[in-house]
């Protein structure tokens, strides 16, 4: 009897610290996503504040232009005032396409070009781009782990019990896909 | 792409267990074979130990200061950092110290025992060479190393190897001295002879063949690496054109050594193409894959 009872209760631990590292397990991608998540609002953030200064770097040179600088400035606006993820995905994209043009149209003004602070914006605001785009990445792989996790065996069973839903993945459009073409 | 890495990871997985295997049979055989006593093992494993570890502990240090490398400035290297940022955002990093070394040959590497005390450096060479998508392929393998936990599994190799050399080197003194001895009692002592032959074989043979399982680690790394580096990016021909950037250029990193080799993306010392018989056997004594063979392989993804 004795060896019986000793058997069941090692089983028992085990079962017992499987559940509390599963969890924790659980717990860990779930918070990830989280952060993941996070970083793309920050990203975000980033690049609505960087464009009124290049709105205004922009004008002291080519204050003619005034579509393209327009469109940004209008293209910045919607995506702050949007309302719900698919708005602000398309004002996103209206973001890039409009400072695509932007940097385009800067090849032609070659004062604009050597402007240090012009070119600071233009670093910042590319990487800023880049990191939207590993933001996603880093989310989507994310969302990869944590659903392959609570669909796995036998995290399955854990994670149906207290309720672990698949999460969906970040879908970008074509147009929002590619980075902005830049030329350096 | 995703089975590569996770192949790549196994196979070096194996490497550094059948070198724990090798060090702990040298180690029986001359024990055995040699008498030995488990005294001399023990003081060469503390020492072998030690020695690596403090090494390990204070890798970054060390490597920095040896490479003359001064950290990097946030607003005149501005680009640098936001490639380290963004690949650090994509790979779930802490962002690691950014260093820059004057010197004109395109190189870097990474140090720090782990991604919270990480480090890389970059030459100017490279700022200057390279343009956005291959410094950011660059970058991106030197967080590889970071990733991977690089420098922890050169400590173990180093371990292992200074375990063997020292292993040796107390039983070749300690024969030496008490050699004339035992010679007398034992003459006639049939197994522990042969024993003694393989013990000694082992005393000539065993440093050297630590030594190439070290670089065969080394090696699978970097390709390691360079895979990881491109699932971070998930852009190939980036860290392509900067391989094949590398493999143009000649100039050598003026403080590149022998002891810092394994760290840098490109083997400093090995500039000069190997060609004939003894380049088959040369390449076992490198720490990094030849730069085509690296290239060919991301070309296959």
């Amino acid at each position: 009897m004795g060896i019986v009872l000793l058997i069941l209760l090692v089983l028992i631990v085990a079962v017992v610290l499987w559940a509390v590292f599963n969890y924790n397990g659980l717990i860990r991608f779930k918070n990830r996503i989280e952060a993941a998540w996070a970083q793309i609002d920050v990203q975000l953030k980033r690049r609505h504040d960087l464009i009124p200064n290049l709105v205004e770097t922009v004008k002291g040179y080519a204050g003619h232009e005034r579509d393209t600088l327009e469109a940004v400035i209008n293209a910045r606006n919607r995506a702050m005032t949007a309302s719900g993820p698919a708005e602000a995905a398309a004002g996103e994209n209206m973001i890039s396409q409009a400072l695509g043009r932007l940097f385009a149209l800067s090849e032609a003004y070659p004062d604009l070009k050597a402007n240090q602070g012009f070119q600071q914006l233009q670093e910042e605001l590319t990487a800023t781009e880049d990191k939207i785009a590993y933001a996603r990445q880093f989310y989507n792989d994310s969302v990869f782990k944590y659903n392959a996790k609570i669909q796995q065996f036998p995290s399955v069973i854990f994670a149906n019990m207290l309720g672990f839903k698949a999460r969906e993945y970040f879908e970008a459009d074509d147009e929002s896909r590619g980075p902005v073409q830049v030329k350096f | 792409m995703y089975d590569q890495v996770v192949q790549n990871k196994r196979r070096s997985a194996v490497l550094v267990l059948a070198f724990v295997v090798f060090t702990a049979l040298v180690l029986i055989a001359i024990a055995y074979g040699l008498g030995l006593g488990s005294w001399g093992i023990a003081i060469a494993v503390v020492l072998a130990t030690g020695g690596a570890l403090a090494a390990y502990w204070k890798s970054d240090a060390i490597a920095l200061a040896t490479s003359r490398a001064r950290p990097a400035d946030p607003i005149e290297f501005a680009r640098l950092h936001n490639l380290v940022e963004g690949l650090c955002i994509a790979s779930g990093l802490p962002k690691p110290r950014v260093y820059v070394i004057d010197d004109p040959a395109p190189n870097a590497f990474a140090t720090g025992r782990n991604p919270a005390h990480a480090a890389i450096a970059v030459t100017t060479g490279l700022l200057q060479k390279m343009n956005r998508v291959e410094l950011e392929g660059v970058v991106a393998h030197e967080l590889s190393h970071v990733k991977n936990y690089d420098t922890l599994v050169a400590t173990l190799a180093v371990i292992m190897v200074g375990v063997v050399t020292l292993i040796a080197d107390l039983t070749w003194r300690f024969h030496w001295l008490s050699g004339h001895r035992r010679d007398n009692d034992n003459r006639n002592a049939g197994p522990g002879a042969l024993l003694a032959v393989v013990g000694i074989v082992l005393l000539i043979v065993g440093p050297i063949v630590a030594r190439l399982m070290h670089l065969a680690i080394s090696r699978r790394r970097e390709s390691l690496a360079d895979l990881s580096a491109v699932e971070m990016t998930r852009y190939p021909p980036g860290l392509i054109s900067a391989l094949e950037k590398l493999q143009g250029d000649n100039t050598v990193v003026r403080s590149g050594s022998r002891a810092t080799a394994h760290m840098w993306i490109e083997d400093p010392l090995a500039k000069e193409p190997e060609e004939g018989n003894w380049a088959r056997l040369n390449r076992l004594f490198n720490t990094h894959p030849p730069l085509e063979e690296r290239i060919a392989a991301l070309r296959e993804l």
